[in-house]
């Protein structure tokens, strides 16, 4: 049972689940979909674990899935809060708004 | 099982592309609550029951609702009510409407016949295996993830309290 176990597609969807969040973080000037973007890149390295910890029947990769989780939730609320502060402030959620903070 | 983990895979990179494509942040958060799923999907392909409990459960519930919540109050205006009646046009939730049906479809058909590694004849990492390893030699950094998650909530009440002009 264990030689089935869609490990290495696993890895090649998580790269690839990575770099489309990869691009949403680049490309996208919507904060909100940078944050989307972060939580699809989170959630594929959750997935890499998860694999990992499934080829060597390990209960590891599922630990440290948990530690992405309360990660990703600890940010998802700290970033969404800095959104809804700069959304009071500049009435926008485009980040080029925010050059000024070059100093 | 192969088949199950190909068409999740297909789903969730599917509806990843959609996300990071769709201009408007409801019917992208849709998607990416669509791709989320069909990640525990794939998590229960790979014999962990438990995490794929926990990503559909804390991801695409708790998380995916914060995100929710907080669109919608960036979304505050006398335009609100028309805008509602336009995302409940049927080509605005069709495309993960159906997406999470294959996945529902695929959830049914691994019950039903009690195929997979997590299935309930054994195999895969058990919550269990994985709750003595996060209290076991895992301990202190459980504490600090709990040290972390005090953090965010006072940094999120912090920045999410409306400022008064006093303050100005």
């Amino acid at each position: 049972m264990t030689n089935t176990l869609p490990v290495l597609e696993s890895l090649v969807l998580a790269a690839v689940l990575f770099a489309l969040g990869l691009i949403c973080v680049l490309v996208r000037r919507n904060i909100v979909f940078m944050l989307m973007g972060l939580e699809i890149m989170l959630n594929a390295a959750g997935l890499a674990f998860i694999a990992a910890g499934a080829r060597w029947g390990s209960a590891d990769g599922q630990v440290m899935f948990i530690f992405i989780l309360t990660l990703a939730a600890a940010e998802v609320s700290v970033g969404l809060a800095l959104i809804l502060q700069m959304f009071q402030r500049f009435k926008t959620v485009d980040v080029d708004v925010l050059r000024r903070m070059e100093g | 099982m192969m088949i199950v983990f190909y068409i999740a895979a297909v789903i969730a990179v599917a509806a990843t592309v959609m996300t990071i494509t769709l201009t408007h942040a409801v019917h992208a958060l849709l998607y990416l609550i669509v791709s989320l799923l069909a990640v525990a999907v794939i998590f229960y392909t790979l014999g962990a029951p438990f995490a794929a409990a926990l990503e559909a459960i804390t991801y695409a519930g708790a998380i995916m609702v914060l995100f929710v919540f907080v669109v919608m109050m960036l979304n505050l205006g006398e335009a609100a009510v028309e805008q509602e009646r336009r995302w409940l046009d049927r080509r605005m939730w069709g495309g993960p409407a159906l997406l999470a049906a294959a996945l529902l479809a695929e959830l049914v058909y691994t019950f039903a016949f009690g195929i997979g590694p997590g299935g309930p004849s054994g195999g895969g990492v058990s919550p269990h295996a994985v709750g003595a390893a996060l209290f076991g030699p895992y301990l202190l950094a459980v504490e600090i993830a709990g040290f972390l998650l005090l953090a965010g909530l006072v940094g999120a009440y912090h920045l999410g309290r409306r400022r008064t002009d006093a303050e100005e």
